[in-house]
């Protein structure tokens, strides 16, 4: 029986080697191991032993059992090892197809800009001010110390609106809002005011009639030009890195005083000078200056108290710039191969 | 204002490299556009001397030239004009010589004759017969000048001049001249500044015999001066001023003509020169026009004045209109003896408003406008005498008539606070230092005040002063500061919302556009809107750039639609675009300020009221699409899912055709087109675009649009969010395959649904609508899963089935069964 039990562990090691599918080796576990198995005839045979045998061929055969046993376990396992194996390898794709698209849309340029600014301005403490883009020439211009016939009237060709005597117009800058929050608002104050403009421009590669600005406002107590030229400072290089370098230039608007114009190093050369920047080495950016003290006594708050400054900039300079847009009609006319790539 | 740095050089310094002095006086404040080298492009083209001249002898119209050039040989030159003679001066371009224009001369045969260089015109020199006058246009320009043979041509005609393009900000007219300029320049360098009271001679003679002047209105011309030359010479002027004026941007015509454009550079002050023969009476009076006056001004055309204009009149007719352009018989003639000088200063508005009415500009009414110096017109009179003289033009009388209604005593003082300028600047300028930067400038001081200068009529107070010294000092050396004080800012509660609805449009798909506020008023038949439509009713522009933009949108959908129909157009197979934008809409009632809002929050002082009421501007969130899976379930799709976002609940959806809100519905598919609506509030429109209104945008594709009023969103989207515990319970779920009549819409049979099964309903969910094969004519299938739950315990069948049979029992009511 001993040679019997032998033969069968060998047997069953033997088919166990040459299975190769799971399914198999249920049937071999039936087979040598099942009520009706080989093992389970041999030991039926038990009764007939003697005593003495009995205990070692029982022994035996618990082995012989254990063995198989243990040899069908390590063989499933190597079989699910090479089953797995198989599948992750047949599953195995072509990674450098394209990804599949999930439908995002696109903000406009013009708005992905003006976030970034918004967010750099509250983050500076300004609150951001919305007013009317129709409003009329008292805010637009007169209590901006532009009155009738100032000559700089001309530099911003107004539409007006019918049946208006020319007091209803569209404005030609959002420094009207600076004037409805002074109205209405006591200092501290410090403000941007985002917006559509519309000036009587022609459509080209640069102009348009209407356009975006981005004005501000502070006003307090003993605010000074310093602080225009450090708050103007910080924004650039929030804006755009801090290499980049500003200039102040005089320069004249009714409604600051001193009034300057402040140019950015060139995006191109960094102030080097090229032929983006004409060899000056620096960009025309932004109008600036201390509020005129008219401005403030239009409004109601008292200049030998209360001092501030302002500054206004084009948007859509700022967007072209930023991605090298060369022609500002891209904007308005919307080609989704436009949109898309922002 | 083009200046010439020969010409600033009589009144300062100026010898530093041309970039550095372009750099230093932008800087300062007078912005420096461009500068122009004269003759930059002209190189090697030097005086020759004619020696002899030869015919060619393969050619009727060519001759050889010997011509002297200073070398040790003359030099063999072929050309082919007919004016030149042995022993004449003219300019040759030598080999390897540049001319205007990129041209280059080489030494070359013409017909097998050698010849080294080119004899050069007027014109290939860059030149006219302006310039040199006695000069012929279309020959060889044969030279009168004092120079010698050999020399660099631009030297010896006087074209190496430098002219700075200034842009001159309307604050400083005074910089409208050179004298101006000197002084910015003497400023900015800290150099000396030279400029002499003009002097003339004149001949014995009493000016009132031969002319009088009277000023009716001195407000308006509270200064006129004028004088009179006889026995005019008229011709052309010399070299030195014709040169200043070509590099001042100005051509020169004749001795007089440039005398008084002369001058207006020089000093900034206007000079009119006109015919004593054209003065009726010679009596000149200054007065306002009378109404229907007709003047033929000096461009030819003819004018019909107001009484608001003023004009230079003789006893019987205006002869100019004040500061604005002269009469076209009064200026000089070829015939001309006697030439009266007028040098007066006029009030800036008066010439402003009648330049606008007159729509008549010219380099006098601009510098008008903006404001001359009022106490220099006699200088400047004086001076264009002192020219006279010099060029021996005429004989002046050395009597002048000054009619001088200005106030003397009347002067610009401002006090001087060194310490608040510092403060005002964030600087720590000495005062000897701001004392000094305003002298330069031309300010002089009495005890601690400041007296501005006549000519800066810009001046007002402090802070104008403190830009004075900023300027001088340096801004870039002003320090910047750190901003300070405590960041409180936050977004509106409106500009929160839209940033919602924008970003919950990008994540939906949806492209930001954007668009003009103004439109072409053609629109309104584009969209197909009724001839009584309110949205024709719109705010128009009166001076708009074209029909375009004249007016400005009552509805955002058409801009939307162009915006689709160009993207069509231009091949993009789809497009789902949004925007946020205004509509303009105009408001009859006049409003006033409400309450506290009348009264200015800083002073108490009342607020400016308006004259004509504002139109609303009201926010809209526009979408369009086309193309790819787009049809009216894709855009409502996309509609609710920024409901969902906003928590706005339980919209219903009407048919715009029944609904007397948005007239856009005229744009619509009838039978495709929804009015949005939560509680009697109408919250948008969408839709199908109607066919010909596809037609009308040249759209080939379907094209579907929506149109939602963010206030109304604004309002009903206010509803808090209240977390709802996660059940406890399992749901029950029950199919219902209902056949039901095609017209009653699934938003009914979903609330006869909500209406019987009650509280225990969770969600109603519809899976499936068909028509076709099995179902009757005018009926459809409509299968719902209805998810039921109760937040007591689990749900049992007799609960559920319950529920289902007084649902069954509801929709029997408006015809649904189920389906056999």
């Amino acid at each position: 029986m001993k040679e019997q039990l032998e033969k069968i562990e060998l047997l069953a090691k033997q088919e166990l080697d040459s299975c190769t599918e799971i399914k198999a080796l249920d049937e071999l576990r039936i087979k040598f191991l099942g009520k009706k198995g080989e093992l389970t005839a041999i030991l039926k045979q038990m009764g007939k032993l003697s005593a003495e045998e009995r205990p070692v061929i029982g022994q035996l055969a618990n082995k012989v059992r254990a063995d198989i046993e243990e040899a069908l376990g390590s063989k499933l396992a190597s079989l699910k090892a090479d089953a797995q194996a198989a599948r992750l390898k047949e599953e195995t794709i072509d990674i450098t197809l394209p990804g599949k698209t999930a439908s995002l849309g696109k903000l406009h340029p013009l708005t992905k800009v003006e976030n970034e600014i918004r967010e750099i301005f509250m983050g500076m403490g300004f609150d951001i001010a919305d007013g009317p883009e129709i409003d009329d020439d008292y805010h637009v211009f007169e209590a901006l110390n532009l009155p009738p016939d100032h000559p700089a009237r001309d530099t911003q060709d107004t539409f007006y609106i019918e049946g208006t005597d020319e007091t209803i117009l569209l404005r030609t800058q959002t420094s009207s809002v600076q004037v409805h929050v002074m109205e209405t608002q006591k200092p501290p104050i410090r403000i941007i005011s985002p917006g559509r403009v519309f000036r009587s421009d022609a459509v080209d590669a640069t102009h348009s009639p209407l356009f975006h600005q981005i004005e501000g406002l502070v006003i307090d107590k003993g605010i000074t030009m310093s602080d225009l030229k450090g708050t103007l400072e910080m924004l650039m290089k929030k804006l755009y890195g801090n290499d980049c370098k500003l200039r102040f230039r005089p320069h004249h608007f009714p409604f600051t005083e001193p009034s300057c114009e402040v140019d950015i190093s060139c995006f191109n050369c960094g102030g080097c000078g090229c032929s983006m920047c004409k060899d000056e080495g620096y960009i025309e950016l932004l109008g600036a200056g201390m509020v005129h003290p008219k401005v403030l006594e239009n409004c109601g708050i008292d200049s030998t108290i209360y001092s501030g400054f302002a500054f206004g900039m084009g948007l859509e300079r700022m967007v072209m710039g930023r991605y090298n847009i060369n022609d500002l009609r891209l904007l308005y006319e919307n080609d989704v191969r436009f949109l898309e790539q922002f | 204002m083009n200046l010439s740095m020969k010409w600033l050089n009589d009144y300062v310094k100026a010898d530093m490299p041309i970039k550095d002095y372009c750099h230093a006086l932008t800087m300062a404040g007078q912005k420096v556009e461009c500068y122009e080298i004269e003759g930059a492009e002209i190189s090697n083209v030097v005086v020759g001397k004619i020696l002899s001249v030869v015919p060619h002898e393969n050619s009727d119209h060519l001759v050889v030239c010997q011509v002297e050039v200073g070398k040790e040989n003359p030099i063999q030159i072929v050309t082919g004009a007919s004016n030149v003679n042995a022993g004449d001066i003219v300019p040759v371009a030598m080999d390897g010589s540049t001319l205007p224009g990129g041209i280059k001369i080489k030494r070359g045969k013409l017909r097998g004759v050698e010849s080294n260089g080119m004899l050069c015109s007027l014109g290939e020199l860059g030149l006219d017969k302006r310039d040199f006058p006695y000069a012929i246009e279309d020959g060889i320009f044969i030279m009168q000048e004092d120079c010698k043979v050999g020399q660099d041509i631009r030297s010896a005609i006087g074209l190496n001049d430098t002219s700075v393009e200034f842009e001159i900000t309307s604050n400083r007219p005074d910089c409208l001249s050179v004298i101006g300029l000197a002084r910015e320049t003497a400023a900015a360098f800290n150099r000396p500044l030279t400029v002499n009271a003009p002097e003339f001679n004149g001949v014995e003679g009493d000016i009132n015999e031969l002319l009088k002047v009277d000023i009716h209105n001195a407000e308006k011309c509270p200064r006129y001066c004028a004088g009179i030359v006889k026995n005019v010479k008229i011709e052309p002027s010399p070299r030195w001023m014709r040169e200043r004026l070509r590099a001042s941007g100005v051509r020169p015509i004749n001795n007089f003509v440039d005398i008084t454009n002369y001058v207006m550079l020089e000093y900034g002050q206007p000079m009119h020169a006109f015919d004593l023969r054209y003065v009726e009476g010679s009596h000149i009076n200054v007065r306002n026009a009378v109404n229907g006056e007709k003047i033929m001004t000096l461009d030819g055309v003819e004018r019909e004045l107001t009484e608001d204009m003023l004009v230079i009149a003789d006893e019987k007719k205006p002869v100019a209109v004040a500061g604005v352009m002269g009469g076209e018989y009064s200026g000089i003639m070829e015939d001309t003896t006697t030439v009266v000088f007028e040098s007066a200063y006029f009030e800036p508005s008066q010439v402003r408003r009648t330049s606008k009415k007159l729509k008549l500009k010219s380099d006098a009414s601009s510098r008008y406008e903006k404001g001359v110096d009022p106490f220099i017109s006699m200088v400047c009179l004086k001076r264009a005498f002192q020219l006279v003289e010099e060029l021996g033009a005429g004989e002046v009388l050395n009597t002048v008539i000054d009619c001088d209604y200005l106030n003397y005593d009347e002067k610009c003082i401002v006090e001087f606070d060194h310490a608040w300028i510092n403060d005002f600047l964030g600087t720590d300028i000495p005062k000897t230092d701001m004392v000094d930067y305003l002298t330069r400038l031309g300010f002089t001081f009495e005890g601690d005040t400041i007296v501005a200068p006549s000519f800066r009529i810009d001046i007002e107070g402090r802070a104008d002063i403190a830009e004075e010294v900023a300027r001088i000092y340096g801004y870039n050396n002003i320090p910047s500061t750190d901003f300070r004080g405590v960041a409180k800012a936050e977004f509106t509660e409106e500009q929160k919302f839209v940033r919602t609805l924008r970003n919950t449009a990008v994540s939906l798909g949806g492209y930001e556009i954007a668009t003009y506020s103004f439109v072409s008023p053609k629109y309104f038949d584009k969209i197909k809107l009724p001839e009584n439509s309110r949205l024709r009713k719109t705010v128009k522009i009166v001076n708009p750039l074209g029909e375009d933009t004249s007016v400005m949108r009552t509805s955002t959908i058409p801009s939307m639609l162009d915006v689709l129909s160009f993207n069509y157009n231009n091949r993009n197979e789809k497009a789902c675009l949004f925007e946020i934008s205004k509509e303009y809409i105009p408001v009859e009632e006049k409003r006033s300020y409400q309450g506290g809002d009348a009264f200015l929050v800083n002073s108490g002082k009342p607020r400016h009221e308006y004259e004509y009421q504002l139109p609303d501007e009201l926010q809209r969130l526009t979408i369009g699409m086309y193309g790819g899976n787009a049809d009216f379930y894709t855009l409502k799709g996309i509609i609710e899912q920024i409901f969902a976002e906003l928590n706005i609940k339980d919209v219903e959806y009407i048919r715009a055709c029944d609904c007397e809100i948005f007239d856009e519905k005229y744009a619509l598919h009838p039978g495709r087109s929804a009015v949005i609506l939560k509680n009697g509030k109408y919250l948008g429109i969408m839709g199908e675009i109607h066919p010909e209104v596809q037609d009308n945008y040249e759209l080939g594709a379907k094209t579907y649009v929506a149109k939602l009023n963010i206030p109304e969103l604004m309002e009903t989207a206010n509803e808090k969010i209240t977390y709802r515990p996660l059940p406890k319970f399992p749901a029950t779920t029950r199919d219902l395959s209902l056949i039901v009549d095609d017209e009653v819409p699934v938003a009914e049979l979903e609330k006869a649904i909500r209406g019987a099964v009650g509280k225990i309903l969770e969600k109603v969910t519809l899976f499936d609508v068909y028509k076709g094969k099995q179902i009757e004519d005018g009926k459809k299938s409509v299968s719902y899963s209805i998810f039921m739950r109760s937040h007591e315990g689990t749900l049992t069948d007799e609960q559920a089935d319950s529920a289902m049979k007084k649902a069954l029992k509801a929709l029997a009511n408006i015809g649904a069964k189920l389906r056999g």
